[in-house]
């Protein structure tokens, strides 16, 4: 393995801004003013409160209807798995997949993933770390995605208003999933990474 | 006491120096894989072209419809903000803050920003609020979402072509240009610009 040292131990700190490194103690970075803190503070509770308020709202917005349609006097609602199901029925079956990935396994792998970094950064588990360092930086790359559905709800809404004809509207799941998007980003954001790596230089 | 010679990996907390890299190398850390930094392409002049590029291109992206639809001789248009607004109907306001910030605000502020800099940093100055202007875009940079619309527009064509005719409007292929522009801009690493430009005598920030 690696021999470098930790920050922690020659008394540094890295700007989570602008990247100086400077000698632990000061408030704020010197080059760009930002707040230095050799960790994220809070990082583990706070990560663990936004993850499980993202959990709960994780309910309705898949239980909910995310949009309202109505063409030629036929109105119906429609929740997010049953919007795949109607991609998957009509042969589009990569769109399906698409919305699956985006909308239901993104959220659900972040979840787990994340539950697993908390509890094992919690008890400064030596158990594959690299591995959960990984796992971290690809749940920060691919989060966001899940923002696809609400982006789609959006521009079906927009374009199908044609009164008499048909109409399409937003619905409560749309918003509630949403923010279970911000929030399991602002959980990942709220984690410090570096915590996998704490015992790591004995 | 600074240490501009070294750099932290910010996954792991491992401590290196600093060392010149050749065209397209990447520094890793040797603990955690993380990138440390990478050798930068473009230079200042390239940088300021692609965001006045991007900036013109964000116009035409908001302003130009992205799907037009028809039906029964009756045919519909939509762009971005009248998606977003179309969102924000009744219950939905809250997810279409989110969508205005995600898709509207935020790129608009990364090229804005980024502009500011980087005319100032041509002449090899800090522009005024440069620390201000660096530490925003470090921080909006994981909400801006321009790529996950460009997918959504895509979404939202197969999904409607089963009962309507459905064609794209100048809008996507702007919010295409945009996406690849503002991935080559703003997503990359801005913060060596607090390297490659000196400090003027002046502190920037109080206390
Ligand atoms: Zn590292």
């Amino acid at each position: 393995m690696t021999s470098a040292p930790r920050a922690a131990q020659l008394g540094l700190v890295g700007c989570h801004t602008c990247g100086l490194v400077s000698a632990v103690g000061q408030a704020q970075c010197p080059r760009c003013g930002a707040r230095l803190h050799p960790r994220k503070p809070d990082s583990l509770a706070r990560s663990w409160a936004f993850l499980v308020a993202a959990l709960i709202l994780y309910i309705p917005s898949n239980v909910l209807p995310v949009m309202y349609t109505s063409m030629l006097g036929r109105g119906e609602t429609s929740t997010i798995v049953h919007g795949v199901v109607e991609f998957w029925k009509s042969g589009a079956w990569d769109i399906a997949l698409l919305i699956f990935i985006a909308s239901v396994a993104v959220p659900s792998t972040k979840f787990l993933v994340l539950a697993t970094l908390l509890v094992s950064a919690r008890r400064q588990s030596s158990w594959a770390r690299l591995q959960r360092a990984r796992l971290y930086r690809f749940i920060e790359l691919i989060g966001y995605w899940s923002m696809l559905d609400v982006v789609v709800v959006a521009l079906v809404c927009a374009l199908v208003q044609f009164h008499l004809l048909g109409t399409a509207e937003p619905r409560a799941g749309i918003v509630f999933f949403g923010l279970v998007v911000v929030l399991t980003m602002f959980a990942a954001m709220s984690f410090d990474p570096r915590l996998i790596w704490d015992g790591d230089e004995e | 006491m600074t240490h501009p010679g070294l750099v932290i990996c910010e996954y792991c907390d491992s401590v290196y120096r600093r060392s010149a890299l050749g065209d397209d190398e990447i520094a890793r850390c040797g603990r955690c894989r993380a990138v440390l930094y990478r050798a930068s392409r473009l230079d200042l002049d390239h940088l300021l072209a692609l965001t006045l590029a991007a900036a013109i291109v964000f116009v035409i992206a908001n302003v130009a419809p992205v799907i037009r639809i028809a039906v029964s001789g009756m045919h519909n248009e939509a762009n971005l903000l009248q998606s977003i607004a179309a969102l924000s109907h009744g219950s939905g306001l809250v997810v279409g803050l989110v969508a205005a910030a995600t898709l509207f605000v935020v790129p608009l502020l990364q090229i804005v920003l980024l502009g500011w800099v980087l005319v100032f940093a041509r002449a090899r100055r800090r522009a005024p609020g440069f620390a201000f202007a660096m530490r925003w875009l470090h921080r909006i940079r994981p909400w801006s979402m321009t790529e996950v619309f460009l997918l959504g527009v895509l979404v939202a064509i197969v999904k409607l072509s089963g009962m309507l005719s459905v064609i794209a409007g100048p809008g996507t292929y702007a919010t295409l240009i945009l996406t690849g522009l503002i991935t080559l801009i703003a997503k990359r690493d801005v913060r060596t610009l607090w390297d490659r430009l000196p400090a003027d005598e002046t502190v920037e920030f109080g206390e």
